[in-house]
């Protein structure tokens, strides 16, 4: 079975990150993937709503892929989900459009992994700070799955980056071709640990 | 002579067509077309034309001083000044060593006179910038190391054949035919005099160039007469030559000099498109003279003389110029390419020829036979150069592609070009500009041309409806081209010139209204830019916001309404040829504004925004109740 995938890809400065380059250059080439640049369709946040939401439809699996800003997404990203999942369409009483679609994160961060726990600079782990989106999710009626997260990339050299950039052509890879055991992955809090299982 | 004169001049014309694209399209260079041209309609194998050869050679030289005015136009002063060094050693170093061997060889097996000897080495030595510097043009080798050297050996040259025709008479003994062959306006004054003289006048010429000729050319081109600015350029060369000729100076070394004191000013690629015609023509007329010129019964009298004297005299140059090439540490195929360049003999060879002859240096029959050598070590370059790209060069493994040197950017190449250079392409320039992208203008304004160089722009003044001067500009290796240009008819038709002549260019247009735009999206381009619909939008929108409506909200009423209007002036430029013929512009115009106005009813701009909105919500929730 093959999978479509739509990667909604905001990154404001795109042009200086080695992480989200590294990422990006190892999506494969594949009919079933389709890399949804935001920052470079919408340079004005003027959101084509009908065109997303067409696109939406049209893949199983929806990848938000974006660097972690004030423990949120970049503001086009959010302004994306408030346009695109209208009432009525994505929610409410008739919106089911995306009813069993899933949802992957796919995030960076600068700081490390350790700082994300209550006894860390940040207090929360990643997950609870990324309670919004999942909750979204739900609500939209997709599931969602453990994020896949970068930590680190401010002190990350070149091979670590070729690292991650390889761990996530290997998710892209397996969402596409395999299907997802969810008793397993439920028992990981992170993508990444789950795709390690599975690629050993 | 009349019937006589267009007669000539058809052959001529005729021979050149025909035989140039057939060269061309052998792949073989331009010049063996017009050498083979000339001597199909020479005496001995057509005979359409007879011995004038030699004539339409000395007529057709000028061509060769033009094109030198060109190479000056398209060297900085301050890069050439660097390269003093280079074109003095390694030129000076090619002329003795050449000369030289050439000496000792002929009079070891030759046993000519040695006054003989010498006017004969020396007229071998000096080889044909005609042929080397066309040839290295059509094969895109002039910014190459071995381009540069090439240039430095053959300006040498240039400058070394005024001692050289001067010391000839030395050399005579007496029984002088004519020897006011070389008679310039000063040379019955003393030495001491003469040298100020010659110095003095080259000083001229650049002061002129500085404050007479710039100025001039201001005031041309402020007639906006084409013709004119033509007829300008072409006696700036002619009177520079004019004027060198009469201190006894080289007319090509003098306009040489003017080049290079016009190559910073704003009239430069005007200049090259205006003169880069003519000198195409003189030196296909030079070359078709060569061809004519070659005797070929003094070959047939003794064939075995010619052939291996050219092959001996021939290897004697490649060899020196490979000596020099690597005490100068050129790479292996960069080296050869040198030697075989610069290998042959030249039109000056003619000049002292003949002169030697005057000064009964040599008799006619061995000075005949030295110009058939000539001739054919002209013609062999084309073939010698081949020889070394199909079989020879592979096997020297490193490619110059692009030399990092400090010469390298002799004529600047950007990637973007901008045409119009008013308020609409200044603003463009700026913000290129500001974000390090560096554009070539063109503009008609020279004033504004004048004051946007002071300001540190890179503009120039020429007219962008000229191909010349387009190709000149860099259109052919450029990505980008800006039409930008103030008139709307003359824009347009720069972007159908650009459409055509270089498809790979990506067009971004200006249109002054939506007709224009209709008439771009015909030619096929998509990419307009109405002049006028940005700044009315915008003026809209604040127009909104003193109504009361809240800036955000007026804004993304803004950004729809562009949009919107983008798309409808697409579907309306080719719905438009659909009317009937009959109606006339203006008619069209206010069906057209209200078809416009009907449509922006209909088109709901405002409702897309409901995700904010809490309307929708608030309804379900109630109906829960």
């Amino acid at each position: 079975m093959q999978n479509k995938i739509l990667i909604l890809f905001a990154h404001p400065l795109f042009e200086k990150s080695n992480a989200n380059d590294a990422l990006v250059q190892s999506i494969p080439e594949s009919a079933n993937i389709t890399f949804h640049d935001l920052y470079q369709e919408y340079p004005d946040f003027d959101i084509d709503v009908k065109r997303e939401q067409e696109l939406l439809v049209l893949h199983d699996i929806v990848i938000w892929h974006h660097p972690m800003y004030w423990y949120s997404c970049p503001p086009l990203l959010k302004q994306w989900i408030d346009l695109v999942l209208e009432h009525g369409w994505a929610y409410g009483r008739e919106g089911f459009a995306l009813k069993g679609k899933l949802l992957l994160q796919a995030i960076t961060t600068g700081g490390k992994k350790e700082n994300y726990c209550a006894t860390g600079s940040n207090n929360f782990t990643i997950l609870q700070l990324l309670e919004p989106f999942c909750q979204t999710a739900k609500v939209c009626n997709m599931t969602y799955l453990p994020p896949f997260v970068v930590h680190g990339t401010h002190s990350m050299d070149a091979d670590g980056y070729q690292k991650y950039g390889n761990l996530y052509e290997q998710v892209l890879l397996f969402l596409e071709h395999k299907t997802l055991n969810f008793e397993d992955l439920d028992k990981h809090s992170y993508f990444n640990d789950y795709i390690q299982t599975k690629i050993g | 002579m009349q019937d006589g004169f267009f007669f000539q001049a058809i052959i001529y014309l005729l021979a050149a067509v025909i035989c140039v694209p057939i060269a061309k399209k052998l792949g073989l260079s331009s010049i063996l077309g017009y050498l083979f041209a000339g001597i199909i309609i020479g005496p001995y194998v057509l005979g359409l034309i007879g011995q004038e050869g030699q004539d339409i050679m000395h007529f057709a030289e000028f061509g060769v001083t033009m094109m030198l005015f060109l190479i000056g136009l398209e060297l900085d002063p301050q890069k050439f000044w660097r390269m003093r060094r280079v074109i003095v050693g390694m030129g000076m170093l090619q002329l003795l060593l050449t000369a030289g061997t050439l000496f000792i060889v002929c009079s070891i097996v030759l046993r000519w006179d040695w006054q003989t000897t010498v006017a004969i080495s020396l007229a071998l030595t000096l080889s044909s910038t005609a042929i080397v510097m066309q040839t290295l043009k059509e094969k895109g080798l002039t910014k190459t190391s071995m381009g540069r050297s090439s240039f430095a050996v053959l300006l040498f040259q240039d400058i070394a054949v005024i001692p050289i025709l001067a010391i000839l008479p030395l050399l005579a003994d007496g029984h002088v035919n004519n020897a006011n062959a070389n008679h310039s306006l000063i040379s019955d004054l003393p030495g001491w005099a003469q040298t100020p003289i010659v110095f003095g006048t080259i000083g001229l010429v650049y002061l002129g160039g500085r404050y007479l000729i710039i100025p001039l050319l201001h005031i041309v081109a402020k007639t906006r007469l084409q013709e004119l600015f033509t007829a300008s350029a072409l006696l700036l060369v002619m009177g520079v030559s004019y004027m060198m000729q009469l201190v006894g100076l080289s007319p090509a070394l003098g306009a040489f000099i003017a080049g290079l004191v016009l190559a910073n000013s704003e009239f430069r690629h005007e200049l090259e498109g205006d003169i880069a015609p003519f000198k195409g023509l003189l030196l296909g007329l030079f070359f078709i003279g060569v061809g004519a010129s070659i005797n070929f019964n003094i070959i047939l009298a003794d064939p075995a003389f010619i052939i291996i004297f050219s092959t001996i005299f021939n290897g004697i140059k490649f060899f020196v110029l490979l000596i020099v090439g690597k005490m100068y540490k050129k790479s292996a195929d960069q080296n050869l390419l040198f030697a075989f360049a610069l290998s042959q003999a030249g039109e000056f060879g003619f000049v002292i020829l003949g002169f030697a002859v005057q000064l009964n240096l040599l008799p006619e029959v061995l000075s005949n036979q030295m110009m058939a050598v000539i001739a054919i070590s002209m013609v062999g370059t084309p073939f010698l150069l081949l020889i070394n790209e199909k079989w020879i060069d592979p096997f020297f493994g490193v490619k110059e592609k692009h030399s990092k040197n400090k010469y390298d950017s002799i004529d600047e190449k950007n990637d973007v070009i901008i045409a119009g250079f008013g308020n609409f392409g200044s603003t463009i320039g700026r913000l290129l500009k500001a974000n390090g992208i560096p554009a070539t203008v063109l503009d008609m304004d020279s004033d504004r041309v004048d004051s946007l160089r002071k300001m540190g722009f890179k503009v120039y003044y020429g007219d962008a409806l000229r191909l010349e001067l387009l190709k000149a500009a860099g259109c052919e290796d450029a990505k980008i081209f800006i039409a930008a240009i103030d008139n709307p008819r003359v824009n347009l038709q720069v972007v159908e010139m650009i459409k055509k002549h270089f498809p790979h260019l990506k067009i971004f247009a200006r249109a002054r209204n939506r007709n224009d735009a209709f008439e771009l999206v015909d030619i096929g381009v998509n990419d307009f830019y109405r002049e006028n619909l940005y700044s009315a939008v915008h003026l809209g929108v604040d127009a909104l916001v003193e109504m009361g409506q809240r800036r955000y909200t007026a804004t993304r009423q803004g950004q729809r309404f562009l949009k919107y209007d983008e798309e409808a002036t697409r579907s309306l430029a080719e719905k438009r040829h659909d009317k009937k013929a009959f109606l006339t512009t203006t008619l069209q115009q206010i069906e057209l504004q209200e078809q416009l106005i009907k449509n922006d009813l209909y088109s709901q701009l405002g409702a897309q925004d409901h995700a904010w909105e809490s309307a929708d919500i608030k309804k379900e929730q109630q109906e829960e109740f």
